[in-house]
């Protein structure tokens, strides 16, 4: 299956490991990701309020440059994919703010001065690979293509925020008893357990304005993580990724309050069962090294 | 005999028909369970919680909360949003909040500077979110 496919711009710096991950797990799946072309950020966030117009026109850029490659646009990082659904849908919805957005992008879009046939309605759907592995691929190709199936590994689930909620406008799963990362595991092997605060907050971008507050947060979900015995946690989304990894560096530094619990995302684990070589993994890049821990479980 | 008149005209005002707007919501929907409150992941820091905010736009206090520092730490994670009986999105609320003292050039982000390590690390997502959500 051919699909488009936005990295975001985290996947391109901070979080490379997760788009070179990805990227080698679809291409052992025969998922073609086409990326686009020219892509900007999205603007992280979706505006919430009913008269924004500003923040959508990122977003809509995006989807616009997809139709060209799928009617389906994939994403992996939680923010993004939030985002772009969400913008999509008030296109969808609100006819006014469309004609605004379509009529400052025909006039504004790179690299054409004026498009006169630009449009869009809103017609490209936005996924998430953990949707196309569901929905399209299934969960027992995905077990067949593990040759080192992850025995015994106690891994927590960790979903987060943006993945699952607003749950009308997402709708991916369950907001609170989610199970798609649940099966995602299970096919890789691992033994999934079952994390209490597997869709709680991390403290979110609230790190780089009141990083103490987040850090609490944070503290929190890790605090129970370990308490519960897990071995590793697993995310979809880079800020959790990296508020999850720096406040439990701090907090391996400083005290003894928690165990070592990895932060991978879905597809490190993925790549890891699948047989990728050591350099795809890109555990180099982690403040909690997860070599120690996954070399212990003998993988 | 004294003759008590109740009525609501008080309560309603420009700004609350324009935080009701801007979210979408109906601010009268709240029948104050908490639990909105029992989930914030950020409420433990804030000078007052949801279901708070919540009545004191009722009231028509809405001095009150604008000098609230909670709808500033509110991240949206739409706890609140899924949880509430009565399907009322605080966290839209809260946006509202934010979007009206914003655009009167008020309670803009305090870029601070934080530590030269977490700079280095910090996804770019993060700031850009932050200037998304704190910033006009």
């Amino acid at each position: 299956m051919r699909l488009a496919y936005y990295p975001g711009c985290t996947l391109a710096s901070k979080a490379k490991a997760f788009d070179q991950t990805a990227r080698w797990v679809a291409q052992k799946l025969d998922i073609e990701l086409v990326e686009l072309p020219e892509w900007q950020c999205c603007g992280g966030l979706v505006p919430q309020v009913t008269d924004a117009v500003m923040g959508l026109l990122a977003p809509i850029r995006i989807l616009a440059d997809a139709q060209t490659i799928s009617d389906k646009l994939m994403t992996l990082c939680s923010f993004c994919y939030n985002t772009l659904k969400r913008a999509n849908l008030v296109i969808q919805q609100d006819a006014e703010r469309r004609q605004k957005v379509v009529d400052f992008l025909r006039e504004t879009r790179a690299p054409k001065v004026f498009d006169e046939n630009f449009q869009y309605d809103g017609s490209v759907s936005v996924v998430h690979l953990l949707e196309v592995l569901r929905d399209d691929i299934g969960f027992d190709n995905v077990r067949q293509k593990v040759v080192r199936p992850l025995t015994g590994v106690r891994v927590a689930p960790y979903y987060g925020c943006l993945l699952l909620r607003p749950p009308k406008e997402i709708g991916l799963d369950d907001p609170e008893e989610p199970t798609v990362m649940e099966q995602l595991l299970e096919a890789l092997g691992c033994e999934v357990v079952d994390f209490p605060r597997k869709v709680e907050c991390c403290g979110s971008f609230m790190i780089v304005n009141r990083p103490e507050i987040a850090a609490q947060c944070s503290a929190t979900i890790l605090k129970s993580a370990s308490q519960i015995g897990a071995q590793l946690l697993v995310t979809t989304c880079p800020l959790c990724q990296f508020n999850l990894d720096w406040q439990q560096m701090r907090m391996l530094e400083s005290n003894g309050e928690i165990t070592p619990v990895p932060v991978l995302y879905f597809t490190q684990l993925m790549a890891l069962a699948m047989g990728a070589e050591p350099f795809v993994l890109g555990f180099e890049h982690h403040l909690v090294d997860p070599r120690p821990a996954v070399m212990e479980l003998g993988l | 005999m004294t003759t008590v008149r109740l009525s609501s005209r008080r309560l309603s005002s420009e700004i609350l028909s324009e935080i009701e707007e801007l979210s979408g919501q109906n601010l009268y929907a709240c029948y104050q369970c908490g639990k909105c409150s029992a989930g914030c992941p950020l409420g433990f820091a804030a000078d007052l919680l949801p279901h708070q905010i919540m009545r004191l736009l009722q009231l028509g206090m809405t001095k009150e909360v604008f000098a609230s520092q909670a709808p500033w730490l509110c991240v949206a994670c739409m706890t609140c949003a899924t949880r509430c009986p009565k399907g009322v999105d605080v966290a839209k609320v809260m946006e509202a909040i934010r979007t009206i003292q914003l655009r009167e050039g008020r309670g803009a982000l305090q870029v601070f500077l934080p530590p030269a390590e977490l700079v280095a690390e910090v996804p770019q997502l993060a700031t850009v979110s932050a200037f998304r959500k704190l910033s006009l």
